[in-house]
């Protein structure tokens, strides 16, 4: 038997309501495949599931909101007999409360019904308890609806890494007139649907450069950092009605320019479409920003938690630019780096940047 | 196409990119990417958006060319005809 | 002093041997043969067959010769091979040595030592290698120890043979070889629980055999940043509820490691006294890792899947901790 849970979609989810069951009890199906659709405080997200299986229940009905680690459906294992289904409470099971998280929620005046459980079997902890007293306790009724609701996400998300991270900040100005003629000269004879946007080399340099700099490639997670094999790059995508999301390229080490313009071409326009894969939203490994369209010279970003790192671009403007004792007039992005001092250090994150400088200057190798 | 026809296709395209767009507020003197928020993504998804609808070519050399709403339309004008 | 648990369990004899003319060993292969384990090696030709005395092979008869001796004056130290051999003496341990001094109204004590051997790992099979210490930890009217460190082994013994009330010493087979540093002031009592690794998110509770496997899983969950705290019962009857306490309401999770079978096992009693005691300090499920329910396989793989092992324990923390 295997319990397929609902997955933590980002450092800011912890409840998500069921849109959609995508498949039935009866239906085979296969690692990766989307079967059911959730909706998060920052988009419908379409889920995958994480092991091969034949359905055997659904335990949660669509419109239901339930905790991170709720049982959405149990599964048999390929060859596993499908036995009789477990017997299950009527509707409304008793929610898990372990006695010490009752205790601290009386002396802290946390009421227990607004908790998000993280506990085993979905149990409120004493650190669910402490955690919602931290955040929660509005005197008013906050303004309801989705982008208010996306608000309090990024709030939760973002208060906790600048509670928790140690951040610091480097940057420095990266020269384009290599990138920016490579590119000029690459989409020249391209047709418009395929053409390559700057943001491909970014993102691409930024996978290259990580592969030397493990420590900025991962999740700080229980005091430790633990790296991450490959580079799944979040994009920060900015929605047009407010808001923020930043879902997952996967493995843009290893995939062409062409390959992760159309992966990032697509990624946009379902961020905005709402329509992301769970594993985009829990996959990132490192965010990339770009705020330089907006027109600002440089970005200091703030990391995601668990990430390490957040690497931002600012605008590619011309600035007056000494070379080999002349001033010349060269196009230019400040490219900067916010990363956690727990993992890694100024003397690694100014490696690292130098890094991606050198890459941008060898567009035809990216 | 008459002038008001392809003006309806650019406005029509750029609401499917930024539908928050308000067409009396565009002005066609001023810079378009100044009045609409849109990112090189955007713009691409734009231009990939005519040159569907119009079976125009529009090389990445002209994007210089294309600032205004005005531009844009000169720009498609000539390349219709 | 870098020394075995062996020598501490030998010194420890040999210092009570030549301390108190009361004192004597008795049990089987004890002389001649220097002991199953070698505990008494070279005590035959030091204190001579009166003062160490092997027996028949008959558990019922010598445990009972030894109750006799207590009763009159003596102080014996009683070895029986295994655990497993002595519930054939189970009739003298409960039904007289624990009751006496509850039937004669006070007038008569039982000043008796039992040690054995308990615990598998060694290929013995499943007639040689099982841990019933709770069958004698249920029982009132006698002490139960178990000595899990170099340590205990040397310190244990002199307060149990001064105590007026018989004592029954367990010794997990495995670690007659472990070695360690015998501190100068080894003295220790016999009433008190131990901290063995001070931790903060989860306790471990264990005792005798298992001691080592807790604290190489805790080394191991370290790894993960999981602060695990290892406590070692060391007394298996009075339990010392209070330093269990202390730890719970400091980490408010549990997992109690235990070689004995886990229905009624020792661990079941130490899960209960947490849930009597500690019951709004718990943050989680207690868990409990015991030997699986089979007689302990002879087969070498067999054997180390039925018992408790450090990658088991790290799977119940991870469990208790809903990682």
């Amino acid at each position: 038997m295997i319990e397929f849970k609902l997955p933590s979609l980002g450092a800011d989810m912890d409840e998500g309501k069921l849109l959609e069951w995508k498949v039935s009890p009866g239906d085979t199906v296969k690692k990766g495949q989307v079967v059911a659709i959730v909706d998060t405080s920052k988009a419908a997200v379409d889920v995958e599931i994480w092991c091969d299986g034949v359905v055997q229940e659904l335990l949660v009905q669509p419109g239901e909101t339930v905790p991170v680690g709720t049982v959405l459906a149990t599964l048999t294992a390929p060859g596993e007999a499908a036995g009789a289904a477990p017997v299950r409470p009527e509707a409304m099971p008793r929610r898990p409360i372990t006695p010490a998280a009752r205790k601290r929620a009386k002396e802290l005046g946390v009421d227990l019904d607004a908790v998000a459980a993280t506990g085993p079997g979905g149990a409120v902890t004493i650190e669910d308890v402490e955690r919602a007293s931290d955040i929660v306790s509005p005197p008013e009724a906050p303004p309801q609806g989705k982008a208010a609701e996306m608000r309090k996400a990024i709030a939760a998300a973002m208060s906790r890494s600048k509670r928790e991270i140690p951040h610091y900040y480097l940057s420095e100005p990266v020269p384009m007139r290599c990138a920016s003629a490579w590119l000029a000269k690459a989409n020249e004879g391209r047709p418009i649907t395929t053409r390559l946007l700057m943001a491909a080399l970014q993102l691409k340099a930024v996978a290259r450069a990580l592969k030397r700099f493990p420590e900025m490639n991962g999740f700080f997670r229980d005091g430790a950092f633990q790296p991450a094999a490959a580079a799944h790059i979040g994009v920060a995508i900015s929605l047009r009605q407010g808001g923020l999301i930043a879902p997952a390229i996967h493995d843009v080490g290893d995939k062409s320019l062409e390959q992760l313009m159309r992966d990032l071409t697509d990624l946009v326009k379902r961020a905005r479409a709402g329509s992301l894969r769970s594993s985009e939203m829990s996959d990132p490994t490192i965010t990339v920003t770009n705020l330089g369209e907006q027109g600002v010279a440089a970005v200091y970003g703030v990391i995601y938690p668990p990430q390490v790192a957040l690497v931002g671009f600012g605008r590619i403007s011309e600035r007056p630019w000494a070379e080999n004792g002349v001033v010349t007039v060269m196009p230019v992005v400040t490219a900067s780096l916010a990363a956690d001092h727990r993992v890694s250090d100024g003397h690694r994150g100014a490696l690292f940047l130098a890094e991606l400088r050198d890459l941008m200057q060898q567009p035809e190798s990216l | 196409m008459e002038e008001q026809e392809l003006r309806a296709v650019v406005v029509a395209t750029l609401k499917s990119i930024a539908p928050e767009v308000d067409e009396s507020d565009l002005r066609p003197d001023r810079p378009l990417r100044n009045q609409v928020d849109l990112d090189s993504m955007d713009w691409l998804n734009f231009l990939i958006g005519l040159h569907e609808k119009l079976k125009v070519e529009i090389p990445e050399a002209d994007y210089a060319r294309l600032v205004t709403l005005g531009d844009v339309l000169d720009y498609l004008k000539a390349k219709l005809k | 002093m870098k020394m075995t648990y062996r020598e501490a369990v030998r010194q420890a004899m040999h210092e009570a041997l030549a301390a108190d003319p009361r004192v004597f060993l008795m049990g089987e292969d004890v002389g001649k043969y220097g002991g199953t384990y070698a505990c008494s090696k070279g005590f035959l030709e030091a204190f001579g067959p009166e003062r160490i005395r092997d027996t028949p092979l008959s558990e019922l008869g010598f445990v009972g010769a030894g109750i006799g001796a207590a009763l009159g004056g003596m102080r014996p130290i009683v070895e029986v091979m295994t655990v497993n051999f002595s519930l054939l003496a189970l009739d003298q341990i409960v039904n007289t040595a624990a009751a006496l001094r509850h039937m004669s109204g006070g007038q008569f004590s039982v000043p008796l030592v039992v040690r054995m051997a308990t615990g598998a790992g060694r290929q013995l099979a499943a007639q040689h290698s099982h841990s019933l210490e709770n069958w004698y930890a249920h029982v009132p009217g006698i002490k139960v120890l178990a000595p899990a460190t170099i340590i205990d082994a040397r310190g244990m013994l002199g307060p149990a043979l001064a105590d007026p009330d018989p004592v029954v010493i367990f010794e997990h087979a495995l670690l007659y070889n472990l070695e360690g540093e015998l501190p100068d002031d080894w003295r220790c009592d016999i009433a008190t629980a131990a901290v063995r690794r001070a931790g903060t998110d989860v306790s471990l509770i264990t005792y005798g055999g298992s001691l080592p496997k807790a604290l190489a899983a805790a080394e191991q969950l370290a790894a993960e940043s999981i602060s695990a705290e290892v406590i070692d019962l060391r007394v298996l009857r009075p339990l010392d509820t209070a330093t269990l306490a202390a730890s719970l309401r400091k980490t408010h999770k549990a997992v109690v490691v235990d070689e004995g079978w886990k229905s009624g096992s020792l661990a079941a009693e130490v899960m209960a006294c947490i849930a009597e005691q500690c019951f709004f300090d718990l943050d989680a499920p207690v868990a409990r890792v015991c030997s699986e329910e089979v007689p302990i396989p002879y087969a070498k793989h067999m054997e180390e899947a039925a018992l408790p092992q450090p990658g088991k324990i790290v799977a119940a923390v991870r469990q208790v901790l809903g990682k």
